[in-house]
């Protein structure tokens, strides 16, 4: 009798145990998967934690390149892709998707030159695109001296540092130096991969890009604002579009941001050679693409409840990373975009 | 009843020799089975190279092996600039590590005292198990910077202006190159060909050693008369084994030779290696011609790999045929 009576107790607190259980599974059990751009691959896990901490849904982000990201989504494998290229008006109409961006960064241009400090030296977009582009290859040449009357060029070679896998930072950066000159559209231009100068060295992620700037005296290489401020390196001051010597800092990124106008299909106006006057001029954004019409609701809502819950409560642990926050007006634009993922 | 008990026993044998023969059959099926898998990967892995490499071949045919372009915004693609550092490259750490290999396994089994014998072959062996990237980011953040530093002005001094050589060392020492690759791949490749050739050294019988030292001849005499002559087959499998990992090495070799996409003549100047190229432009290669080619690139490495394995079991062979004569 009293042994029953224990059985009875057990099986019963295992049934409530199982019914607990059940319930707060089907209640929670929304796991979503995203895939896609490497560059906002450290944000969206560490919002993935957050998130799950504070809700206890599950998302699951690969980085596995933006082209992959696009590919992904199309195919339907993943509930949102990632891509540091926003895809074009009327691809997204084709294929059904929404586009909207998440945060920002900026790509900074870093130097090593003994006896310059960090933010003397001064170039802009038309010097540095013959920089990149192989035209200009010692450092007291004429173009460079003009932009810095007073300060002691070396005659030292000029080594170029790029990063030699396929990479959004490099085709912002390229795209950025087309649009400041046709001969480095023509001779290098512009993509994940492009065609590099005699006198180039390619580093393998931004890291080894930050490498190899720091160990070859003369160097000069695009880095990530993040990676660049991590690593202690040299900025170049760049000459933006209203003529004022900028120095990368989140402030200059999000001053980019401030100026541009995000109310197209898509969300993706041009962020690089802002006009506004402390733009910092090499600013991207990255982006999210979810299908407008899924087929599961259920991971279609969280989807956007996450990406809704991580624009109000993330941009401290985006900034603590160091990727630049979305202006809180384009928050508000992304949060009603979202609006269509249904 | 007395025939019965003969009978017995022999039935009991024949059951067993049955049971026997069919385990025999069914340890023999599996065996085979598990050497089809290898065979089967082999062809499913050069048959899908060939399958997804196909875009490429048919645009540009054969001569992608000539073509020395590889412009990913032209959509312009040749694997020569890749042929050419990966072989350099291999070329350069076999002239390195083949005669410090030769060195270190003739003192670890003819000169070297006993009781260091043991410590000096661990440390070797424990060299070949050091992971790839290892290699690579000591060579990037160590090796790079000292050797622009302190290796490459005098190199440059001393050779820089002797006719055709000095082309090779031409252009500013910034430590990463094909060069660098080249020594890099030579210190990864020393413990493979070094304890291969000290085992094949060490199975030459001490009979014949003795007897040729017996008659006065010196230790470099005896390994060059005696030794060599009776490992060579050994000896060549274990630089083989070596031009292999050089030749597919990734990690270490994206890391220090500068992944530039042309063909300098320079070896201080930065190049690329097929394994180095397929590392960096996959992950995120536009779909299309650009993603062919790098597939056709692997196809191309899976041939130079089925060449070098082809040439050294034909030296082999040979190298035995003579020896029977």
């Amino acid at each position: 009798m009293f042994v029953s009576k224990r059985i009875q107790f057990k099986l019963a607190g295992l049934a409530a145990t199982l019914a607990m259980g059940l319930a707060s599974a089907s209640a929670l059990a929304v796991d979503i998967t995203g895939a896609g751009a490497t560059f906002p691959y450290a944000i969206y896990t560490k919002w993935a934690e957050a998130y799950k901490a504070a809700t206890g849904n599950q998302v699951n982000y690969q980085g596995i390149g933006s082209s992959g990201g696009v590919k992904q989504i199309k195919a339907k494998t993943v509930d949102f892709g990632g891509t540091d290229a926003p895809v074009k008006e009327a691809d997204l109409d084709a294929a059904g998707l929404t586009q909207f961006p998440t945060v920002m960064g900026g790509v900074t241009i870093v130097v090593n030159l003994p006896g310059i400090a960090s933010g003397q030296l001064k170039l802009d977009g038309a010097t540095v695109a013959e920089i990149f582009r192989g035209a200009i290859v010692k450092w007291n040449d004429p173009a460079i001296a003009r932009l810095n009357p007073g300060l002691r060029l070396p005659a030292t070679d000029i080594t170029v540092a790029h990063r030699s896998d396929g990479s959004g930072t490099t085709f912002v950066f390229s795209n950025y130096l087309a649009k400041q000159s046709m001969a480095f559209k023509r001779d290098v231009g512009a993509g994940n991969t492009v065609n590099w100068p005699a006198n180039a060295v390619g580093g393998k992620g931004n890291p080894g890009v930050a490498a190899n700037v720091q160990k070859i005296a003369g160097a000069i290489g695009y880095v990530d604002i993040a990676d660049a401020m991590k690593n202690k390196m040299n900025f170049v001051a760049l000459k933006n579009k209203a003529g004022n010597y900028i120095v990368p800092s989140q402030d200059a990124v999000e001053a980019a941001a401030a100026g541009a106008n995000f109310k197209v299909r898509g969300m993706a106006p041009d962020l690089l050679d802002q006009p506004s006057k402390n733009a910092w001029p090499i600013t991207s954004a990255t982006y999210v693409l979810a299908y407008e019409k899924g087929a599961d609701a259920v991971k279609q809502k969280a989807v956007v409840d996450f990406f809704t819950w991580s624009l109000n409560n993330g941009q401290k642990m985006a900034e603590e990373l160091g990727f630049v926050p979305l202006p809180a007006g384009v928050v508000k634009m992304v949060e009603a975009e979202m609006k269509k993922i249904k | 009843m007395h025939e019965a008990a003969e009978v017995a026993p022999v039935d009991l044998h024949a059951a067993k020799i049955r049971v026997f023969k069919l385990q025999d059959m069914i340890f023999h099926k599996v065996t085979l089975l598990f050497a089809l898998v290898v065979l089967a990967g082999l062809a499913g892995i050069l048959v899908s190279l060939a399958v997804e490499a196909m875009p490429t071949l048919r645009t540009f045919g054969l001569s992608f092996l000539w073509r020395n372009v590889w412009s990913v915004p032209d959509d312009e693609y040749g694997a020569l600039i890749a042929i050419y550092g990966t072989l350099v490259s291999s070329f350069i750490a076999l002239l390195i590590a083949v005669p410090v290999s030769f060195g270190i396994a003739l003192f670890l089994t003819e000169t070297c005292p006993a009781w260091l014998k043991r410590p000096l072959g661990t440390a070797i062996e424990l060299l070949a198990g050091v992971p790839s990237i290892i290699y690579g980011i000591w060579g990037l953040f160590i090796f790079a910077p000292l050797f622009a530093e302190h290796v490459q002005p005098h190199l440059q001094k001393v050779l820089g202006d002797v006719p055709v050589i000095g082309a090779w060392f031409a252009g500013p020492p910034i430590g990463i190159g094909i060069l660098t690759a080249g020594i890099v791949l030579s210190l990864m490749v020393i413990p493979f060909v070094a304890s291969v050739m000290r085992d094949v050294f060490e199975t030459v019988p001490p009979v014949l050693k003795e007897s040729v030292y017996g008659v006065g001849c010196t230790t470099w005499e005896v390994v060059w008369n005696i030794v060599l002559p009776y490992t060579r087959v050994g000896v060549i499998g274990g630089i083989m084994l070596g031009l292999g990992r050089a030749l597919g090495e990734t990690m270490a070799v994206t890391f220090v030779i500068g992944n530039a996409n042309r063909i300098t003549g320079s070896l201080f100047s930065p190049g690329n290696s097929i394994a180095s190229v397929l590392a960096n432009e996959f992950g995120e290669a536009d779909p299309g011609l650009h993603i062919a080619s790098l597939f056709a690139l692997g196809l191309v490495l899976f041939v130079i790999t089925f060449i070098v394995l082809a040439a050294s079991r034909w030296l082999i062979a040979r190298g035995t045929a003579r020896q029977g004569r």
